[in-house]
């Protein structure tokens, strides 16, 4: 069992705070990605996996061994880092070899694990390379190749495509993807701040925010079911719109009333207690749709129109000052600005959060 | 006392009216000469293209004059020299390096410079780069490297006194004031003559320049150090290296161009040190360097021009490669990758 254990992990700077008591329990093999806005905590988090940071208070427990006190170099992990890291004065060879011939591993095996990882990346006809001849890409599969090396039991990425450019980046993600299909019994700790990458590489997505975790889940469950405003706002994109509301009918539907006086139905159950309570209801943009006769759920004046061919967003303002709804509706549309319109969604599809933030579960 | 201040700032002020007024001028004249007027458009363009040329001659003019007059100029009547006689008449061919060569004080003054330049460079590298590193990470880092660095702030003779003073031998009997011989004596050995002791007091003299400039290279190579990416470190941590070889296999190789740079820059100085020598034994007791040999013969009783400028010239060609590799080094350090 080669799980990452976390219990109740801390970490400060002198009285600065970092990190208030993570609890996590990954699994062997298992992909999971660490994400959250920048400053939340989650390289930190990576570094006291990897013992490059001390751990203030709590255990870190990698197979089953507890491994606060252990070096970097003995807990089985290996590291990718955002800037590569490779070491300028090698080639790719000396880079990928480094850590085994600290090891004092034979002539033989070196050549055969550095061949062997060089294969699976397509850089063997640049192992005599230095680091500054390789483009961007080709110096972060030689990093992927020197973890590849250490043959770890825990694989970390930090940030390790926010120095490539956008087609790279895509192509990369699933270089990832695919060296997570051939390294199956590998657990991987992937941190980023990029939800497409977390979306589509995580088994588990840890969402962080100010040192805390706000919710843990596989990415679908965290889009359909989020536990609470800030995973609903981080996850997906454009942000999940959110509408100041009152309860005003409790029951297996709620009712709500919204500022305007116009009240909405949300599929999701309140009890009697909280009638007459403040909350807000969520709805994503691409659950919106333009409601052609009858019910709606609100209506606003459209101030900006994105058409970006496969989708356009509209903009809607009027019902929260200051901060406009988001509707993003399929295919091409005629509208202009200025226009007043009508949109509606599916109550199963609205989300609804009480005063503090927290998800009225279904 | 007043009167020199004022005609001091009288001559700067003079000066650097003169300068701006040399420029102003023939920035002009050249404008008059080469005019631009309107209507015929080639002649025009011709003029513009001639000033282009004349222009930078025109700026640089003063300058390369001056570099002419006192450096190209005395190393080519040194060159010239060197082929004359003590009175600078007669021509003797290259009897004078003949001479240099079977010379006893030339061959020990060759090496004691060996000597100063296997032992000073060294030193001076590794103990700035060691300082360096010690200091990187510690919050009196910065205090105990200005102490340091301070000597550098003191010219080679006034260094010199103070060493005399460390090395400070009295008579027996007498209370001993040098701080090397109170501390000898203390652990109950006999107070030495330090800077007669030959051979060794060649070391007691590289001291000096080691105390000087270890700051130097300590400042150059802390910079260099903090270049290194941390995250290289870092990778290295989790390969497994120790302190030991993440300094070695991670942290030299990456500032190996800076390290050899500080270390010919301080070649060179060593192949020309001079004031330390004449200060503290003036060559006696065999720390003769060539630099020292050359003065004497030319200004100290040895009246012989011709076997100074000998000595001369084999300075000059002793740094000279050196010196054309230490700079293209450095154009290379701060060209960048």
């Amino acid at each position: 069992m080669t799980g990452v254990v976390l219990k109740d992990i801390r970490k400060s700077y002198g009285q600065v705070h970092v990190l208030h008591g993570i609890d996590l329990d990954i699994r062997e093999g298992e992909f999971v990605v660490f994400v959250g806005p920048s400053g939340c905590g989650k390289s930190t988090l990576l570094r006291m996996i990897a013992g490059l940071e001390e751990i203030t208070s709590g255990d870190m427990v990698i197979d089953g061994q507890r491994v606060n006190e252990v070096p970097p170099s003995k807990r089985g992990i290996a590291m990718v880092f955002q800037s590569y890291a490779l070491y300028p004065h090698m080639t790719v060879y000396d880079n990928m070899a480094f850590g085994m011939r600290i090891a004092g591993e034979s002539k033989q095996e070196i050549d055969r694990r550095v061949r062997a990882a060089a294969d699976i990346l397509q850089l063997t006809t640049y192992l005599e390379r230095l680091p500054k001849a390789l483009s961007g890409g080709q110096r972060q599969r030689v990093a992927i190749g020197r973890a590849i090396c250490r043959d770890p039991k825990v694989f970390l990425f930090d940030e390790p495509l926010s120095n490539l450019d956008a087609a790279l980046r895509v192509a990369t993600r699933i270089e990832i993807a695919k060296l997570k299909e051939q390294m199956a019994d590998t657990t991987m700790i992937y941190v980023t701040h990029d939800q497409v990458e977390a979306m589509t590489l995580a088994d588990r997505i840890v969402v962080l925010s100010a040192g805390h975790i706000e919710q843990v889940g596989a990415p679908l469950e965290l889009y359909e079911r989020p536990a609470n405003l800030f995973v609903a706002k981080f996850i997906g994109s454009p942000a999940m719109n959110i509408i100041p509301a009152t309860i005003r009918e409790t029951g297996p539907e709620t009712g709500l009333e919204l500022t305007g006086g116009k009240t909405v139905r949300v599929g999701v159950a309140t009890d009697a207690s909280q009638q007459g309570r403040a909350a807000s209801f969520g709805v994503r943009p691409e659950d919106l749709r333009l409601a052609m006769d009858g019910d709606y759920l609100f209506e606003g004046d459209i101030s900006i129109v994105e058409a970006l061919g496969e989708v356009t967003l509209l903009y809607i303002e009027g019902l929260v000052a200051g901060e406009p709804i988001i509707a993003k509706i399929p295919g091409i549309l005629d509208v202009r600005k200025g226009q007043t319109m009508r949109f509606t969604a599916d109550t199963a599809k609205l989300h609804l959060f009480d005063a503090e933030g927290k998800t009225y579960l279904r | 006392m007043v009167g020199q201040i004022v005609s001091a700032v009288g001559v700067m002020i003079v000066g650097v009216l003169a300068c701006i007024a040399y420029f102003w001028l023939s920035n002009k004249l050249l404008d008059m000469i080469f005019p631009v007027r309107d209507g015929d458009v080639m002649a025009a363009s011709r003029s513009l293209r001639r000033r282009a040329i004349v222009r930078p001659w025109l700026f640089v003019g003063p300058a390369l004059l001056v570099l002419v007059v006192y450096l190209v100029y005395p190393v080519i009547a040194t060159l010239i020299l060197s082929f004359y006689d003590r009175s600078g008449t007669q021509f003797v061919g290259i009897s004078n390096y003949q001479w240099a060569l079977n010379d006893r004080e030339f061959r020990q003054s060759i090496f004691n410079n060996i000597l100063w330049l296997a032992v000073v460079p060294a030193a001076c590298t590794f103990f700035g780069l060691v300082i360096a590193v010690l200091t990187d990470r510690i919050w009196w880092g910065n205090i105990a490297k200005s102490l340091v660095f301070m000597p550098m702030a003191i010219s080679f003779v006034g260094a010199s006194v103070i060493w005399k003073f460390v090395y400070d031998y009295r008579a027996e009997g007498e209370t001993q004031i040098g701080i090397l011989n109170a501390i000898v004596q203390g652990l109950g050995g006999t107070p030495q003559v330090w800077i007669a002791l030959p051979f060794w007091n060649n070391f007691f003299l590289m001291a000096i320049l080691i105390w000087i400039q270890t700051g130097f290279a300590m400042v150059i190579l802390s910079a260099a150090l903090r270049g290194i990416p941390e995250e290289t470190i870092e990778a290295a941590v989790i390969d497994g290296a120790n302190g030991w070889q993440i300094f070695w296999k991670i942290m030299v190789p990456q500032i190996w161009g800076t390290i050899a740079v500080v270390w010919t820059t301080i070649t060179i100085l060593v192949l020309k040190v001079f004031d330390i020598v004449l200060t503290m034994t003036n060559g006696q007791w065999n720390t003769i360097v060539l630099a020292n040999l050359m003065f004497d013969w030319m200004f100290r009783g040895g009246g012989d021009s011709g076997r100074s400028a000998a000595i001369a010239v084999i300075i000059m060609l002793a740094v000279t490669p050196i010196m054309v590799w230490n700079i293209r080094r450095a154009n290379r350090e701060m060209g960048g990758h």
